[in-house]
């Protein structure tokens, strides 16, 4: 055997080519991610926080916590997803004419297919589920999720595709294709790299977490309701979780089939997409698209619950229209799936499909419109506060109504055969994720964020950031609509109408108030983590909140709530307040909790091995990695012991430190 | 459960806000609902595999048809193993709800062969396919005929090892609870199977010889 074939066993397809030594900005991107990284496992190691950080977060099963986590992960992907979008402005607003820009195509359309994936996988997904891991079983009055040992191996997972797609920066590349990564373009014969290998790799392992999570949520909402909550009692966060999870688990399997279909193409030579021997690659089309737009309600859906919530609070009411908010809700959920052929009008189904599809889509716009107006009748008569989560929720009822209504106009297939792939439709689709899902999480970061620490956010850095991000929004893609208008294409790395060129250095400066905005929000939680004293929250309640997770401490203690509380309102928390609840300061009882474990972080790490692995065709590894997954999963089952008692005298002792904060702060 | 007002004033009348005794989930109580719910996710998995069978199952390209490749009476005699192995797995869980620790793995041991005859077929059948030239990579109705039913086939082997695990924890911790729930997951996911390949049976091999 020669030592090609030898470290080709060995190996695969990595070689040291595969390290991107020549390209400048990678190389001291790296650099940077390196030094940062070495700062942060010196600190770990210098205070010795390893112990800490893996049995009280790594292998943790408390949803908050997982909760939290999620959250962080969102958070570091932001940064990544902006860093490319950072880059993409700047290059469409220097390349014109004779200037080729900074960065050269190959390295352009990896950067728009990470900012992508990124932004949709790894920040969205992570935060909304981070917000629904933390919120719903304290809006339901229960101790923990339904499948606590899953939820910690859901996180793992999506963690470990989120590092999957991290890697491809500095080992390999990652995918040139566009983010649903399109055949042929992503078949063997067009992108023979590992590129679209990390993505269908990443999307798998990461996709196994989100199904799981969604079953979990689902049982939990369904099996794990405070007496007397009954359905139409359901705070509406939960139940636009709800019918996110069920979009979740009806959608992401057609994701797995869809990319397990891709690499059956590029792994083994089947024909499913292939331009020859019976193959059609509209198929995939149809396919990724059939969950893709249910995506797209999977991360709006719970952002509404969210404003649902922070509406009532802040203008002291009852949300109006509650029962309307849940049948529109339900509406969406379903008309999710009646509309995925509008991503490609230009397929050519024929008119009579295309009109489906378009009036199906418009109708949507119906119950949209009914939970729009249920928030603005809300606010009518209201005593509004203007905090930091109610200024998100106004943002965005103003911006979402813009982003809707071009989204009506992209309806129209004749208009759409204009727009189609423009500049006009990325401007459409920012304007919904921006003004809908990002500034939805900034308001239930900031609405939840003292339930989570104890401590407020500091409300100066959190209105810079807000502005920051409303002006950075407005002057980044209203440019993009005039440009799309104009018949500009999306993707372009270089541009020849020198007139043009106006627009997307406004738009760049647009780009740059964003990056002003998320400095903000970072500098935010480090002020506010140096004044928590002085943001100390001691009641649990700083808003004067509506739910149920508003009458536990904040932090929560580990189990929830000392007592399962008994719902009869809607508003169960502002019911109890109301009707002159007292907390009961006697008689605990010892609480049943599940046990921490490291399986999760394990199977998901091995997971991640068994990915890398396939896709620079290690094979030994992968085999190695596959039986390895196998074999822990079995072991684990043989793990009967998974829950331990929380003595009565420490629920004592942790409520009695609680009447003590609260007999203080009367 | 007791429930008794807590808090207030006694003097007024005060709903029950809080539960005094503790509220107890039993344990596991979700699992059947959530195992439920993943097999809905995996009927979605299939559907897609089906859904792309109906839109490549023509697509021969040149190549064989399914009248020039399946062999029925092997497909009725496959069919047949998959369809005992329900009902002897449906006698497993009669005796699990009686107790009865040795009868249960007895006939755990008979469905577990049933399925292991089932996968022999399917493999006997695919590499006769394979080796006649009709390979995934021959035609498009091809690689989504090996897709769907080799998926199926996949979930049976999965099946299987789960149900050697199942016979171990049950012969080391008998009829526990939490292996009773176990067994009656796997019971779902086994007749869960079943439906499906009544689907394969009916649109692939019978549908196919229509053609």
């Amino acid at each position: 055997m020669t030592t090609d074939s030898l470290m080709k066993m060995a190996f695969g397809r990595l070689t040291l080519d595969a390290f991107p030594i020549h390209e400048p900005i990678l190389v001291a991107t790296f650099a940077g991610v390196a030094l940062g990284g070495a700062i942060v496992l010196g600190v770990i190691s210098y205070f010795r926080l390893w112990g800490y950080l893996w049995r009280e977060w790594f292998t943790t099963i408390d949803h908050k916590r997982i909760g939290i986590m999620y959250m962080i992960l969102g958070l570091v992907m932001l940064l990544r997803g902006f860093a490319d979008a950072l880059m993409m402005r700047l290059q469409q607003a220097v390349a014109f004419g004779g200037a080729e820009g900074f960065l050269p195509a190959h390295h352009y359309d990896q950067i728009f297919t990470a900012h992508g994936v990124i932004m949709i996988f790894f920040m969205a997904m992570p935060f909304i589920t981070g917000l629904m891991n933390f919120v719903v079983p304290l809006q339901i009055g229960a101790r923990d999720v339904s499948f606590p040992f899953l939820n910690n191996f859901s996180f793992w997972m999506t963690a470990m595709g989120a590092a999957l797609v991290m890697v491809s920066l500095f080992v390999g590349e990652f995918a040139r294709t566009g983010w649903l990564a399109y055949p042929p373009l992503s078949g063997i014969a067009y992108s023979p790299d590992v590129g679209v290998d990390y993505y269908i790799w990443a999307l798998q392992i990461a996709g196994v977490g989100t199904l799981l999570s969604g079953v979990n949520l689902i049982a939990t909402i369904v099996k794990l309701r405070a007496p007397g909550m009954t359905m139409m009692k359901l705070p509406i966060f939960t139940w636009t979780a709800l019918c996110t999870n069920v979009l979740i688990v009806a959608a992401f399997p057609i994701l797995t089939v869809t990319l397990a279909l891709l690499s059956l193409d590029r792994y083994v030579g089947t024909n499913f997409f292939t331009n020859d021997l019976g193959g059609n690659p509209m198929m995939y089309v149809n396919l990724i698209w059939i969950w893709g737009h249910p995506e797209v309600y999977i991360l709006i859906l719970p952002i509404f619950g969210v404003f649902s919530e922070v509406t009532a609070t802040f203008s002291g009411k009852r949300l109006f229209g509650y029962t309307s908010m849940v049948y529109a809700t339900v509406v969406i959920t379903i008309l999710s799936y009646l509309v995925w052929l509008h991503h490609f009008f230009t397929m050519g189904s024929g008119a009579s499909v295309n009109s489906f599809f378009g009036i199906t889509t418009m109708i949507i716009s119906i119950p949209t419109g009914a939970k729009m107006f249920n928030w603005l009748f809300t606010l009518y008569r209201g005593r509004i506060r203007f905090e930091l989560p109610m200024m998100w929720t106004l943002a965005f009822m103003l911006t979402f109504v813009i982003g809707g209504m071009t989204g009506v106009l992209l309806a129209v297939p004749p208009a759409d055969f204009v727009l189609h792939n423009s500049l006009f439709l990325v401007a459409h689709f920012h304007n919904v994720i921006i003004g809908g899902v990002v500034f939805g999480v900034f308001a239930g970061i900031s609405y939840w964020f003292p339930k989570a620490f104890g401590f407020r956010l500091d409300p100066f850095w959190g209105k810079m950031s807000f502005w920051f991000w409303v002006a950075g929004f407005y002057l980044a893609f209203m440019p993009l609509y005039v440009l799309g208008l104009m018949g500009v294409t999306r993707r372009l790395r270089h541009f020849e109408d020198p007139t043009l060129q106006v627009w997307f250095v406004i738009a760049a400066v647009g780009a740059a108030l964003i990056l002003l905005g998320i400095v903000s929000f970072l500098i935010q939680i480090y002020v506010s983590i140096r004044r928590r004293e002085a943001l100390r929250d001691r009641t649990g309640d700083p808003w004067g909140g509506r739910t149920l997770e508003w009458s536990t401490a904040s932090p929560p203690p580990e189990y929830n709530f000392a007592f399962t509380p008994v719902v009869h309102d809607n508003d169960a928390w502002w019911d109890m307040k109301h009707r002159g609840f007292r907390r009961p300061v006697a008689g605990f009882n010892a609480i049943h909790m599940p046990r921490n474990t490291g399986a999760g972080f394990i199977l998901a790490a091995l997971s991640a091995i068994f990915g890398f692995a396939m896709i620079w065709h290690i094979w030994w590894l992968a085999a190695l990695g596959f039986v390895a997954v196998l074999a822990v999963a079995i072991a684990h089952t043989f793990n009967y012991q998974r829950d331990f008692q929380i003595p009565a005298n420490d629920v004592e002792r942790t409520e009695a430190g609680r009447t003590r904060l609260l007999a203080a702060q009367a | 459960m007791a429930m008794t007002p807590t808090g207030g004033d006694a003097t007024v009348e005060m709903p029950v806000f809080c539960l005094t005794e503790e509220h107890e989930h039993a344990a596991g109580g979700s699992t059947m609902l959530g195992f439920w719910i993943y097999l809905m996710s995996d009927c979605l998995l299939f559907a897609a595999l089906f859904a792309t069978y109906g839109v490549l199952g023509g697509s021969y390209a040149g190549g064989p048809a399914p009248k020039d490749l399946f062999e029925l009476p092997l497909v009725a005699v496959n069919t047949s193993m998959l369809l005992l192995s329900s009902i002897t797995y449906g006698f497993a869980m009669l005796a699990t709800y009686k107790g009865r620790v040795g009868a249960t793995q007895g006939w755990l041991i008979v469905t577990a062969l049933f399925g292991l005859a089932f996968v022999g077929i399917e493999l006997y059948e695919f590499t006769h396919m394979i080796h006649d030239g009709a390979t995934p990579q021959r035609s498009a109705f091809l690689s989504a005929f090996f897709t769907l039913v080799g998926t199926h086939g996949l979930h049976v082997t999965v099946g299987l090892v789960w149900m050697v695990t199942l016979m171990l924890q049950v012969g080391q911790r008998g009829l526990i609870p939490e292996n009773v729930r176990r067994l009656a997951c796997l019971s779902l996911f086994w007749h869960f199977l079943d439906v499906i390949w009544i689907g394969v049976f009916t649109f692939v091999y019978l549908g196919g010889m229509l053609r």
